[in-house]
């Protein structure tokens, strides 16, 4: 293990232990409320990131699966009168209900591209509103209710926020895993030329619907524990328009496409969301500020904080290696790449390093057929 | 049943003129810059709104009011496109703009909702309450009255796209923006212009679809703005001609389904987009390269 490692390894160990101690350390309900809920987006906006940052399609329709998630859990545990601590239990079947769902969803929405694919989104997600609104099983505009979980006040949002945690950890791992892997080299190269990406091998198809599922198994889980902690959905709360342009925000802010951005985006954007709402009750002043800070992220920090931040790393380091000319230039050339420019090319790195960590499969996929092609 | 059918087109096809003037500033928007503005729904209700205040605080009538609406909204499209849009450059531009107007729209959607508040208004003038008897139809006369505007300025929008020196830069900036620029078309004139025209129209769109409906309040805007989207996919993107077409088809199905089911009538709606877009990606009448990445 090299020492970049040792210290980039340490340094998560100590987020991680910051953040397990976040509630004993501000024990206020109302600071550890916003904890869960920053969590909750946590890991709905690394699970857009799986598949919208990776593949470049930018889907504004996962509160699909947030919702139908919400709603799985809701009607299970209402229709099995479960109560108490069983009710986590319920948890895989929102993912699995989610997952279920994104497979004919993925199946239409991906045979279209851009534009169109962003909007047949939007269509699914209306559709699902409505259906949430008119079937006789999921309590109409009134909603369902969670059940009552009879715990202490002043921990209670304690066992929601280490779920949440695990689950905004376990969505970050998995990012992780998926973008070094030769899956998420094919994504990145559907992301940067679908067409190409064909010609060397990858089977567009599998590859985006397998991320599409991923994202929505860790979404619907999401959704589930949302709905136990916030008590109670409604068709508009649970399929909410609003939920798809925070998550995409979140992930813009931190940075597309990078592992650890749409955590840091969620981590800053949902607590400030939510002291906006709780400032000004009304409702609408909130909504004004909202769309003011969104438009702010979106036209000053256009490429997000991670590659911003990196590069300018990158460029220090150069500096600092031109006036004390070592070799280590090979070094700061690999912290670049891995950081990843969200502009970079992925095609390249495609054929690369993936035939490099693996042997070709027979039939040759994207690694084996990039390799030979000049 | 036959009676109440052929009402139920005769519905759908007027309210689809409607539609349809309010889908081509969104198809023409994407034509020429290439972006989906989400805020164009909200923006129609924002079309309404401004009828509305003109109706009830100076008493000018809807269609006078529209001398000023209808001006008022070109800045306000034009002012949108140069602070917002034209900044947003590089390889995730598509994203950026979608997240930019629908941040727009949140903002308009509360400015909106802090004037006029959450209730449901409706535009209502002698116009709006007549109606003309046929044998077998029950025309309201703001319908007629609005599906004829909306015929006349789609006809405008076309003279205006392929009778001036104006809309042949517009359409080599929809074939090919670079070129367009090397012959010496200032795109970004025509961009903003563009804009401001698709925004413009709206505020037309706005007045009859505030006269027309059920009532309006600041959340109409989604409801709105996703018809549009699924109307501008179906026909598709870029062409004036599909989203009229897509209009007049997608309105008549809903009206027609609403006889039998009206909650489910808007999911009919959404079905058909994906039922065509299954069949053909690019829509009824959608060019070739729109699909390309």
């Amino acid at each position: 293990m090299t020492a970049g490692a040792m210290w980039r390894g340490g340094g998560i160990l100590a987020l991680l232990a910051a953040a397990a101690a976040f509630p004993l350390v501000f024990t206020n309900p109302l600071v550890t409320s916003y904890g869960v809920y920053a969590m909750i987006f946590a890991a709905a906006a690394g699970a857009w990131n799986i598949f919208s940052g990776f593949s470049g399609y930018i889907s504004l329709g996962n509160a699909v699966f947030f919702g139908s998630g919400a709603y799985a859990v809701g009607i299970a545990a209402r229709d099995w009168h479960m109560s108490g601590l069983a009710v986590f239990g319920l948890l895989p079947l929102a993912a699995a209900v989610a997952a279920v769902i994104s497979v004919p969803f993925g199946l239409v929405a991906l045979r279209v591209r851009r534009h169109t694919f962003i909007v047949v989104t939007i269509a699914v997600f209306f559709i699902f509103q409505l259906m949430a609104y008119n079937f006789p099983f999921t309590g109409g505009s009134s909603g369902l209710s969670a059940p009552f979980l009879n715990w202490r006040a002043a921990t209670y949002n304690n066992p929601f926020y280490y779920i949440a945690l695990a689950a905004a950890a376990g969505t970050t791992a998995l990012a992780w895993l998926i973008r070094r892997s030769r899956f998420g080299l094919q994504l990145r190269a559907i992301r940067d030329d679908e067409d190409r990406a064909r010609g060397l091998g990858v089977r567009p198809m599998p590859v985006k619907l397998a991320a599409f599922t991923v994202s929505a198994i860790i979404t619907g889980l999401a959704g589930g524990l949302w709905f136990y902690f916030i008590t109670q959905v409604q068709p508009p709360s649970a399929f909410d328009p609003l939920f798809d342009l925070s998550i995409a925000v979140m992930a813009f802010l931190g940075g597309v496409g990078t592992v650890p951005g749409p955590v840091l985006g969620a981590l800053l954007i949902e607590p400030g969301q939510l002291y906006l709402t709780q400032r000004f009750t009304n409702g609408y002043l909130s909504e004004i500020l909202l769309g003011v800070l969104f438009l702010l992220v979106i036209l000053l920090l256009p490429r997000g904080i991670i590659p911003a931040g990196s590069e300018k790393i990158t460029a220090w380091r150069a500096r600092r290696d031109r006036r004390a000319p070592a070799g280590a230039a090979g070094r700061d050339a690999g912290a670049g790449t891995a950081a990843g420019p969200p502009g970079a090319t992925a095609q390249a790195a495609a054929a690369g390093p993936a035939e490099r960590r693996q042997p070709p499969p027979p039939g040759g996929g994207a690694g084996a057929a990039g390799g030979r092609a000049p | 049943m036959a009676r109440e059918i052929y009402q139920a087109i005769a519905d759908g096809i007027l309210a689809g003129g409607v539609y349809a003037l309010m889908a081509a500033g969104l198809t023409l928007i994407f034509g020429v810059l290439d972006i989906i503005n989400i805020a164009q729904g909200i923006l129609v209700v924002l079309g309404a709104y401004l009828s509305y205040a003109l109706l009830t605080r100076l008493h000018i009538g809807l269609f006078a009011g529209l001398l000023i609406t209808v001006p008022a909204m070109f800045v306000l499209g034009v002012a949108i496109q140069w602070a917002f849009i034209r900044p947003l450059r590089g390889s995730e531009r598509t994203s950026m703009t979608l997240l930019v107007t629908f941040a727009v729209a949140l903002i308009a959607e509360g400015t909106l909702y802090e004037i006029f508040g959450p209730d449901y208004v409706q535009l209502r003038s002698a116009y709006v309450t007549r109606s003309v008897h046929l044998p077998g139809f029950y025309l309201p006369d703001i319908y007629l009255l609005g599906f004829a505007m909306a015929v006349l300025l789609v006809l405008a929008l076309y003279v205006l796209l392929y009778r001036t020196r104006f809309g042949r830069s517009v359409r080599a900036t929809m074939q090919d923006e670079t070129a367009a620029r090397l012959i010496g078309i200032n795109v970004n004139r025509v961009a903003a212009l563009t804009f401001g025209i698709g925004v413009a129209v709206t505020a037309a769109g706005g007045m009859v679809y505030g006269a027309t409906g059920g009532g309006f309040n600041p959340n109409s805007g989604y409801d709105l703005i996703s018809r549009l989207l699924a109307i501008i996919i179906l026909g598709g993107l870029g062409s004036i001609g599909g989203a009229l077409a897509a209009s007049v088809f997608m309105l008549t199905l809903e009206s027609v389904v609403d006889i039998w089911s009206p909650s489910w009538a808007i999911a009919v709606f959404y079905a058909a987009l994906i039922v065509v877009l299954v069949v053909r990606p690019a829509g009824f009448l959608g060019r070739k390269g729109v699909r390309a990445q």
